[in-house]
């Protein structure tokens, strides 16, 4: 499927060429396409406003999609999203309540909780060897639970803190939107983390085989857990920008994030059974879902045809160049 | 060995179900203030049905090792679609019910075909192939609604009971077993799907129609979803195209035949399992009702037990005797 698989590479091709990932060229490609179809409907598309609002909201996506995009690079899922973002928007701002010192300390209380989520996902899928697919959706039920105790018996605050509003709808240099320079350092960070750290060597390791990655004396079932819990900290994160955002947070704020995300990610080439993909092809997925709903959105398309089109494209760009390898 | 121990141990996961079951429904039903009275059973029988024919569209798929994510949103295109055609005279009525369930079959053929010929991932197919299914129900139904004409009488000769007090839902599900289940367990096209489901290679290296058992699994699971979908309109009389019911469907269903004893990874289980694992999870959901707790709590009752139920599972770990069989 990627580029690393063909044999004998014609040594016509420039080299440059050679190392693009053909998922990730036709995911870009698919995007300018988006793009001139939307200025045939609007001038406004091509328009840097547009544009960065379009990544402004991208950003959103993308803080979440990054923490699955290491979750599947291990051949694993996270299905706990829908409420671990919501645990994240909703926590930090229920510390908000607490005077200078909660308004202060938000941010990191709602990554807290939901870098503690994701330890409880790590710890059952490394150690107790649970099947990410299962114990990810129980969860996403206990935080479901949790949430749903929380906001009724002890009416706490919803409204975000003026930190959360900062980073999700300041701006500060050259007008780019603080969402955006969020989303660029998780995404440097996230590149840093799979490229140049062991651990990141290690997550692809695990992704091909984790036998053979424990057999080479990596301790995968450490790496696992800790992938999980910055699964659930991205998640959280992405709550808590989202919060932020709409200056309050909200209990099914995350459920419209899970289906997306994983998109996103499988859109960008990375495969779904683990140890092959690359962080553009997913920033690709994410800009491509993102202006294809707002393009449905600016046509007027009703909910409806939203979906069906959302769906099409999904499974047409999949069969484009997702497929596996016959089986013989 | 003898004969009866392999069948013992074949039987385990839908045993261990059958009792835990029976244990919570006697727990339930002696608490009930109403008394276990026949119409506290037939409630909660239909309720529980839905989910178990859900329940058992999701087996069929899960037992090739496959998931399939559409199964609720092709619940609610059926319940949409019901309420709109399974109307006037008998006649009409019977080919209403047909078409619903030519729909559901028509679903789940395209899921299986696009995972056969597309050759991509079961997961991710069914996410953009339920998107399509949502839209298509969402335009048939955008606000929830009911039709006139609908015929009532069929709708309450399933959903009531019979003479003695039998709910009517049991003894449809056990038709429903009877004629669709039973015998696809025991025709080859079954014996088929189990055997993919374990070693996929190794059934094609023995000659088995992969192809085939992977069609007929996903055709009969969107078949068993249109039963349920219709099943819906028999208890509301009108179609809602819910997202989040449709999403909660499709979790429901994973955890119910997870609960039921039918393996994640193929090859393992039954749907008489997953209609237990789904009577077990209705069950759990009302356990609070009875015993007068704050239905705040409910959800986070339902959440614990999934996720102690799904840590139980981990016993297996002190079994093995090798750690590299930790790693599959």
């Amino acid at each position: 499927m990627s580029s690393e698989h063909a044999t004998e590479p014609s040594s016509r091709i420039p080299s440059l060429l050679r190392r693009v990932d053909p998922a990730v060229a036709t995911a870009f490609g698919i995007i300018i396409v988006l793009l001139l179809v939307g200025s045939l409907y609007s001038s406004n598309f091509l328009s840097p406003e547009y544009l960065l609002q379009q990544l402004k909201v991208a950003s959103f996506l993308g803080v979440i999609a990054t923490g699955m995009f290491i979750v599947i690079l291990l051949g694993q899922i996270d299905l706990s999203v829908p409420w671990v973002v919501a645990t994240g928007g909703m926590m930090s701002a229920a510390a908000t309540a607490y005077g200078h010192a909660g308004e202060a300390l938000a941010i990191p209380f709602g990554l807290a909780c939901g870098v503690a989520l994701g330890f409880v996902n790590g710890i059952g899928i490394a150690y107790l060897r649970i099947p990410s697919m299962i114990i990810t959706l129980a969860t996403n039920a206990v935080a479901q639970g949790l949430m749903v105790v929380h906001t009724g018996g002890f009416s706490p605050q919803d409204s975000a803190s003026s930190a959360m509003r900062f980073i999700a709808t300041g701006e500060t240099l050259f007008g780019l939107p603080n969402a955006l320079i969020v989303w660029a350092l998780v995404g440097g960070g996230a590149v840093f983390l799979l490229s140049r750290t062991v651990f990141g060597r290690y997550v692809y390791a695990i992704g091909n085989r984790e036998r053979a990655a424990y057999l080479s004396g990596v301790g995968t079932q450490r790496v696992v857990m800790f992938a999980f819990a910055l699964s659930g900290g991205l998640s959280a994160f992405g709550g808590i920008l989202l919060a932020g955002y709409a200056s309050k947070a909200a209990q099914a704020m995350g459920d419209a994030y899970l289906l997306p995300s994983i998109a996103a990610v499988v859109l960008g080439g990375t495969s779904i059974l683990g140890g092959r993909g690359s962080y553009l092809g997913t920033v690709a997925g994410v800009i491509l879902i993102t202006l294809l709903q707002s393009i449905l959105s600016v046509m007027q398309m009703p909910e409806a045809g939203r979906q069906i089109i959302y769906g099409v494209v999904i499974a047409a760009m999949l069969l484009l160049y997702g497929r596996e390898k016959l089986q013989r | 060995m003898t004969d009866w121990r392999y069948k013992l141990a074949e039987h385990r996961g839908t045993l261990v179900a059958l009792a835990v079951f029976l244990i919570l429904f006697i727990i339930y039903g002696s608490n009930h203030p109403a008394g276990f009275t026949a119409n506290v059973v037939n409630t909660a029988a239909n309720k529980g049905v839905l989910l178990a024919l859900v329940a058992m569209a999701q087996t069929l798929v899960v037992i090739t090792a496959g998931i399939d994510l559409s199964v609720g949103m092709i619940f609610v295109l059926t319940n949409c679609l019901a309420s709109a055609i399974v109307v006037g005279s008998p006649l009409t009525t019977a080919l209403g019910v047909l078409g619903v369930l030519a729909a559901g079959i028509l679903c789940g053929a395209i899921n299986g075909l696009i995972v056969i010929f597309g050759r991509l991932q079961p997961i991710v197919t069914t996410i953009a192939t339920g998107a399509v299914y949502f839209g298509i129900a969402l335009w048939l139904r955008p606000q929830p609604a009911g039709n006139d004409a609908f015929n009532s009488g069929l709708a309450d000769a399933f959903t009531g009971k019979l003479p003695g007090g039998v709910p009517a839902s049991l003894i449809a599900l056990l038709a429903v077993v009877l004629i669709i289940w039973v015998p696809f367990r025991r025709s080859a096209v079954g014996r088929d799907a189990y055997a993919v489901g374990s070693a996929e290679v190794a059934a094609y290296m023995s000659g088995v129609s992969i192809r085939r058992a992977k069609f007929v699994a996903y055709t009969l699971a969107g078949l068993l979803a249109s039963i349920g979908g219709l099943f819906l309109t028999f208890i509301t009389y009108s179609g809602e195209a819910s997202l989040a019911s449709g999403g909660n469907y499709t979790l429901f269903s994973i955890a119910s035949v997870v609960l039921g004893g039918v393996s994640l990874f193929g090859g393992v289980g039954s749907a008489v399992g997953a209609i237990f694992g789904a009577f077990i999870f209705r069950t759990v959901g009302d356990l609070l009702f009875v015993f007068n707790l704050d239905p705040l709590y409910q959800p986070l009752f339902q959440g614990v037990v999934l996720f102690v139920a799904v840590c139980l599972g981990s016993v297996r770990l002190f079994q093995v005797r090798n750690r590299l069989d930790l790693f599959g």
